[in-house]
């Protein structure tokens, strides 16, 4: 497995909002965390990055990463595109694209930033434009470059489709389809969409308040009853 | 017009002073968001670490150099002992630690060295004066080092790989963070090198102004107008912001309102920047599209 996570717990002081997560990301495969406004999805993801503290075990290959500081956490491999997308908006895009592989210093960055421009060529006509002159949809695209561009083993997605278009939406999970048959990242994705996260995902998990009601392979997910109800709309 | 020459030329020396503290301003609210008021305060206490090393019997720029690594460390421990510890408490707690720090690095100060003002030597003396008499040897060495310090700075932030973490840092430190960049080191290089700036503004004004615990008292206060001036994000527009302070205090000081009130220049382009154009002249306008 590339993520493991067991027991996950973590909160904001007093305020506990993960009550003992169990889940996993395969490698090269695409994990989908899915729930209401206020479950605990983006909580989960800054819990695995480090952004929260978390409790109980998440191995990243095997190895403990619970507890390490954030930044030691991306150099071990785990790019986390955060809600709000974090790009560095008085910047420009190509000064996002050398931030995305600061802690890099093997000789592919260059082909990779190709790479980049090939999955994301809107990027490269934007190429010295500051970052927050950039569209919604173009932003997310940039957010995905600059967290690909560390080279991770897994990719933390935290709903790349909020706020945008819904062709522009297509377009960016077409692309995510593309970047995982190319690349072999895995993903955790959190998603309110629960049709376009099932799409791409192999496996799927449901999260209510903290805690994870249900979970399989993303089609069985799909057939469920309820889940059809209350998340997919028919 | 030979006095108005000879004023115009007294400006740019001291402009050039005014431009390499807003420097430091501008270099610690880079990696900080932050303006340090004890800039000034620490600049000073490089300058008598200067003069020490000097009476030792160092050549001056062997002194020089090792001013500056002695204040880029000073500067890194002050963010790491001080700064450090209230770097989640609110604003206000920062505005006390500042003032906090200008008062006890200047008492410091005062309390090793002495409160007798003392002469400090430049290197460029001998030269005579150039360009026609205009200016002494000392003023155009110290704008010449102002602007070398100026392009290093910038091709840093600009060009290598350190200074654009440094700015992605304090832009954004979470996203900075997720990229792999230890902000904690960042900010101490940042004040690290904002230190090691204003020593190099102390060592260059304390041949005119002589050297005393209280030298850079009224110069932050134009520093920081030109800082302001030429926006607070923007380096070399705080270079420009302080040599055109400079150029107003003094023309405003000989015809308009007189030395007296030269103090009140100063504060008056702060508040006027402030309240008209906040972010300066020359500062960046930041595009958000949402
Ligand atoms: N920074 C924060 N400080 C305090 N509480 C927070 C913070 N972020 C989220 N919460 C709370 O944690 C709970 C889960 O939020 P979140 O993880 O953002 O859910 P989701 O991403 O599934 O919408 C909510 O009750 C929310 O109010
Ligand atoms: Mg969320």
């Amino acid at each position: 497995m590339l993520l493991e996570v067991k027991n996950l717990r973590a909160g904001y002081g007093p305020t506990q909002v993960l009550f003992g997560l169990d889940f996993a990301v395969a490698e090269g495969g695409v994990t989908a965390l899915l729930g209401a406004n206020g479950a605990g999805k983006t909580t989960t993801l800054r819990a695995v990055s480090g952004l929260v503290r978390p409790e109980g075990e998440v191995l990243l290959s095997g190895q403990r990463i619970a507890g390490l500081m954030t930044e030691s956490i991306a150099r071990l491999g785990v790019a986390h595109v955060p809600d709000g997308r974090g790009t560095f908006m008085e910047l420009t895009v190509e000064e996002n694209f050398r931030l995305g592989a600061y802690t890099r210093r093997d000789p592919d960055v260059a082909a990779d930033f190709a790479r980049m421009w090939e999955w994301f060529p809107r990027l490269k006509q934007r190429w010295r434009q500051q970052a927050g002159t950039l569209s919604g949809g173009e932003q997310q695209m940039l957010a995905i470059a600059r967290a690909l561009l560390l080279r991770p083993k897994l990719l933390l997605l935290d709903e790349p489709s909020f706020g945008l278009a819904p062709l522009i939406v297509r377009d960016i999970f077409a692309i995510l389809r593309r970047i995982r048959e190319e690349s072999g990242v895995g993903i955790l994705l959190v998603e309110q969409n629960a049709n376009l996260a099932l799409d791409l995902a192999d496996h799927a998990y449901l999260l209510e308040t903290g805690r994870i009601v249900m979970s399989g392979p993303a089609a069985e997910i799909r057939q469920d009853e309820a889940i059809r109800r209350s998340y997919l709309g028919y | 017009m030979e006095a108005f020459l000879l004023q115009l030329t007294a400006c740019i020396a001291t402009g050039g002073i005014y431009a390499s503290v807003a420097l430091a301003i501008v270099m610690i609210y880079q990696a900080t968001h932050h303006v340090n008021f004890a800039q000034g305060e620490m600049a000073t206490l490089s300058t008598f670490i200067a003069l020490t090393m000097i009476q030792a019997g160092l050549p001056y720029w062997v002194a020089f150099a090792g001013t500056l690594v002695v204040s880029f460390v000073m500067g890194a421990l002050v963010e790491r002992l001080i700064m450090r510890p209230v770097q989640h408490a609110p604003i206000l707690t920062h505005v006390g630690v500042y003032i906090g720090m200008l008062l006890i690095i200047g008492n410091l100060t005062g309390w090793v060295f002495g409160y007798t003002i003392q002469m400090f030597p430049s290197p460029f003396e001998g030269g005579g004066p150039m360009l026609g008499g205009l200016f002494s040897a000392h003023q155009l060495g110290s704008v010449a080092v102002t602007l070398a310090v100026l392009i290093l700075v910038y091709l840093f932030f600009t060009k290598t790989s350190l200074g654009l973490a440094m700015r992605a840092a304090a832009y954004n430190p979470r996203s900075a963070r997720l990229v792999g960049i230890r902000v904690d080191v960042m900010l101490a290089l940042g004040w690290g090198l904002a230190a090691a700036i204003g020593s190099v503004a102390g060592m260059m004004v304390a041949p005119i102004v002589f050297l005393d615990p209280n030298m850079m008292l009224g110069i932050l206060l134009y520093a920081f107008a030109g800082a302001l001036l030429g926006g607070i994000d923007n380096p070399p527009g705080a270079v420009m912001g302080g040599f055109l302070v400079g150029v107003l205090e003094n023309l405003a000081g000989a015809y308009i309102v007189g030395t007296d009130l030269k103090l009140t220049v100063a504060l008056v382009i702060i508040i006027g920047v402030l309240v008209l154009k906040p972010s300066g002249l020359f500062g960046r306008v930041v595009f958000t599209r949402v």
